[in-house]
Formats: C-alpha cells, structure tokens, sequence
C-alpha cells in the first residue's frame, strides 16, 4: 500500500516535470530556432530582411534578396482580418449556445462547432481552393488573395473562439445569474453587464488562442492566398504569409536561403509573442477600467 | 489513486526501454550505398532504394539530397557511390557516366473552356514577363490572364526557366504555387488562369476528368509518349551519375533503377519512363 503523503509527492512530482517540460520545450525551440537562424542573420544581416529591394533568396547570400517585410505585413493582415471577422461571430454563437438555444438545438450545434474545430487545416485549405476561390475570382482577378485567406481563417479559428467563449460562459457563477435575474434584469442587459464581464477572461482566452492559430496557419494559407510576395493594394490581391513561405520554400532551400527561413520562423515567433502579450495587457487594462 | 502514481514511472520504463532497443539497431556488416544530388531525382530514388533493399538485404542505400551539382561533384570525387542530377551531363563533365532512369516533361495547361489552343514560346515568355496580360492579345477572350507561378527551388520551375531563358526575378505571377496538384485545382478553377506542371501529373488530372487543357509546345503535343520518344522539347533527363567502372552492389541498384520494375514508382511521380 501507498500512503496518500507518497501518492501526494508523487503527483507532485510528475506535475512539477510535465509543467517545467512544457516551458523548457519552449526555450528549446526557441534556441533551435535561433542557432539555425544564426548564420543568416551573420551571413546576409539583419537589416538586408528589411531593406533589400525584394524576397528571391539565393543560397548565397551575396547573390540574393531577402526583404520580409511584405510577408509580415501578410501574416499581420490576414490574422487581423481573421481575428476581427470571427471574434464577434463566435461569440455570438456562443452566447446563443449558453442563453438562447433550446436544449433539443444547443446539444447537436455544440457538437458541430466541437467538429468543426477538428476539422484539418488542409481540408479547409482544399474546400477553399476549389469552392471559395473560384467564387472570389468572379469578383476580378485570380480569387486566391488575402480575402480568401482572412475568410478561410475566419472560419478555421471561429469554432475555436467559440467553444472557449461558451466554457468562460458556462463557468460564470450561477449566483450571478440568479441575482441579476432577482434585480428584474432583462436577458440581454445580464448577459451584457453580468455574463460577458464576469467571463472576461476566458473570452480573451479564446481570442489569443485564435489570434496564434491564425497567425501560425499554414497549409490552409498557402493554398488560397495565391503566395505573391508583394504589399496587398486590395483584399482582392494575392499575398504569401512568413508561414507559406516557408512551407513552399523550405524544402528546396540550401545555405542562407534556408538561413532565411528560419529567420523568418524566428520573427514569426515573435510576432505570435508580441501579439499574446498585446491581448494579455488588452486583458489586464480592460479588467482595470470594469473594477476602476 | 495508487494505479494513477504508478504511470508516470510505467511511462519512463518504456521510454528507456525504446530508446535502448533504438540505439543497438545497428548491427553492421552491410555494404553501404551512398547516393546524393539532386532534389528532383531524390524522392523517387528513394523509393528505388526501398524496393531495391527488399531483394538484397545486405545492402543499404542512403539517399541524400543537395542538388544537381552537389551529386556531380560529390560522385566525382568519390563521396558518393552514386550522384543524382536532374539534366544532362556538360561537355566539361565526360569523365563521368549518365544513367537516365525517367524524364520529367513540364506542359502548360489552361482551362478547358478557354478556346487559346496553343502559345508560341514568345506569347509564353510576355505572358510571364507581364509584357501581356490579357487573353485578348493572343487570341482569347477579353480577361486578365492569371499567370500560376511556382515556387522558387521547385524543378518545375527551373526547367521553365531554363527553357524560355528567364530570370525568375522578371516573371510578374499573379499566383505561386507548390506541387503540380495545388497548380491543377487553381487552373481547373480559373477559367482565366494559365500555368504549368509535370506532363504526367496533367494527364492524369485530364483522365480524371478535371476542367484542363495541356498546350502544345512548338507544335508538339504535350503527352508523356511525345516525351519519351524525345519530340517535345520542355523536358529533361533524370539521371544517376557515375565515374569509372560499375561493379558490385552499385552496379546492380543502377541496373535495378533502369529496369522495368521501377515502372511504377516512376508513374506514381509522375515523371515519364524512358525507352526500354
């Protein structure tokens, strides 16, 4: 037999190595990322990212350009778009889920979001390349464009969204409720000053959740934006994000042009950081001001 | 409660019991091939080797990639059993030998409604230098022509650009793509688009009943028989590199790589088995 102290410590234990494995991951990745980027950012500079005249990377790095910039200012508008497009949507469905749906409707519409959100990027990416594309080319030309991929994305990171905003939802105390309901507040009014504060967190959970699945989407991306290296003058314009360029890239890459890549990797990473941490103080202040 | 305590160390056992079988694998008196160049040849190279090693277990083939020139240089100098290169040899490369085991042909395609029934390799280089943009100039409807590009470091486009003699800087694409199959749906799904694959890959998608036309090139339709029998000119040999007398287990993986029953790994990719 055990005692409950060891099984305790055991647990205790193994918690201790799983948590600290999931942050020294990180750092390890991080380093990887960083060490392969090294000879890119030795070779080719750091500057040539931002200042040479376009992106045809060579494997030597004299031959070669390298600008990122547009592919940046790609991966930030897709994800923008995506983000403000689906952050309203899913919460509105989940809001219907937890407050308006009958029960016979809101079992078999959460299984759908919760299917949906298995569904796999390339399925995604495939249903858009022959059904959304051909749709946004009637619109002018060659309907793989940002517009597609913000739409693709919209929907890849809308079931995410909402199954989180729906369990911040659920998990607001029942007391809460009930009281607004004993002050005679309407359904709308308890779900605006009561439900969606009280599940601040959680919602903004679900949007950085969303806003990383974006941003780090690959597949999906690269078969409808139509992967041009250039700054989108419209929504109809074809674009190539950090993520399909990699994908489309690495595996042909030698020397600083796979150098490059894994820069590219490296700024996307802290892209997806920076933009964590943005709605992590958009979290914190936003809780500020409701308490203020 | 103490089932629950006792997995993490269940779970620690199989690893190091994993890793200790993954570490003694290697029992070696093996002869070793090592076969590296270029990127194209790899992947079907590496399917040879599989199917090669089933019939001569003694034997193991390592298949590297590097480029064309890498496997010149590299079977030159003796680092690799066998190079790979994905063209034909240069006049200053004679010290070396050239196996051919499969061509690769690249077609231009369109959509099948659109009437242009053939580009002359001008109208295909102002095309993809944006010099032309629309149908109209060569013969088509009044619409912008969507030009489908492929991404820089594929073969495809390099025997493209060899061919017609551009700069992949100067090509104004209105689209990139990866493999032959993301090429396929955006042209079947743009009556206006106009690109290019691997010949096989397009005539299997037109036996598939996709919406898409293979142009001619120079008068000659693009077909893997017209590429075999070496009239179509977009099209390149894949080779396998040798210097000086073959013998050995070398000597039979390049026999094995030019036999027949490679057939269907050379049809799986597409690429065009040569005359036997």
């Amino acid at each position: 037999m055990i005692s409950p102290q060891r099984v305790d410590a055991t647990l205790l234990a193994a918690l201790r190595i799983s948590a600290g494995l999931a942050g020294v991951l990180l750092l390890i990745i991080f380093f990887f990322m960083a060490a392969e980027s090294w000879a890119g950012l030795r070779d080719i500079g750091p500057l040539r990212f931002v200042l040479d005249a376009s992106w045809h990377p060579e494997p030597a790095a004299a031959n070669g350009s390298f600008r990122i910039t547009a592919m940046v200012a790609a991966t930030l508008a897709a994800t923008a778009g995506a983000v403000v497009l689906a952050t309203p949507l899913a919460i509105g469905a989940a809001l219907f889920l937890r407050f308006y749906a009958p029960p016979g409707l809101a079992g078999p519409f959460k299984r759908i979001v919760e299917l949906l959100a298995g569904v796999p990027s390339v399925v995604y990416g495939f249903w858009g390349l022959v059904v959304l594309v051909p749709l946004l080319a009637t619109l002018g030309g060659p309907g793989q464009s940002l517009l597609a991929g913000i739409l693709i994305l919209t929907l890849m990171i809308l079931p995410t969204i909402t199954l989180l905003a729906h369990a911040a939802l659920v998990s607001v105390p029942p007391a809460y409720l009930q009281a607004a309901a004993a002050l005679g507040m309407s359904r709308w009014t308890t779900i605006r000053s009561v439900a969606l504060p009280a599940a601040r967190g959680g919602l903004f959970t679900g949007i950085v959740l969303g806003t990383g699945r974006a941003a780090g989407e690959t597949m999906a991306v690269l078969m409808v934006c139509g992967n041009i290296v250039q700054l989108p003058d419209s929504l109809l314009a074809p674009v190539r994000t950090l993520t399909a360029n990699i994908a489309l890239e690495m595996a042909y890459a030698l020397g600083d042009h796979r150098a490059a890549l894994f820069v590219s990797g490296l700024v996307l990473m802290l892209l997806v950081t920076g933009l964590v941490l943005a709605v992590a103080r958009l979290d914190a202040s936003s809780g500020r001001f409701r308490h203020g | 409660m103490p089932a629950c305590s006792r997995r993490p160390a269940a779970l620690l056992l199989a690893l190091a019991t994993s890793l200790l079988l993954a570490s003694c694998g290697d029992s070696s008196n093996q002869t070793r091939l090592t076969v590296t160049g270029s990127s194209t040849v790899a992947p079907l190279m590496a399917e040879i080797a599989l199917q090669f090693e089933k019939n001569h277990p003694d034997v193991r083939v390592d298949v590297q990639t590097g480029g064309s020139s890498r496997g010149v240089a590299d079977a030159r100098r003796g680092l690799a059993d066998i190079g790979m290169a994905s063209r034909a040899l240069n006049d200053d490369e004679s010290d070396l030998t050239a196996h051919t085991i499969a061509y690769d042909g690249i077609g231009m395609i369109v959509h099948a409604d659109n009437p242009v029934r053939a580009l002359s390799p001008q109208q295909i280089i102002d095309i993809y230098q944006g010099r032309i943009d629309n149908w109209q100039a060569v013969g088509g409807p009044d619409a912008q022509i969507i030009v489908v590009n492929k991404a820089q470091g594929r073969s495809t486009l390099e025997i493209f650009l060899e061919h017609f003699e551009l700069a992949a800087p100067s090509i104004k694409a209105d689209v990139v793509i990866g493999d032959n199959e993301q090429g396929i749906k955006t042209v079947a799904g743009n009556p206006y688009a106009l690109g290019y694959v691997s010949i096989g890959a397009a005539e299997y998608a037109v036996g598939a009943d996709e919406p898409l036309r293979l142009l001619p090139l120079e008068g000659v339709e693009a077909s893997t028989a017209n590429v075999r029998n070496q009239r179509y000119p977009m099209r390149r040999p894949l080779n396998l590199v040798t210097r000086g007398p073959l013998e050995g287990p070398a000597a039979a993986l390049v026999a094995h790589a030019q036999s027949s029953s490679v057939d269907p790994l050379i049809r799986q990719l597409y690429f065009v088995i040569p005359q036997r």
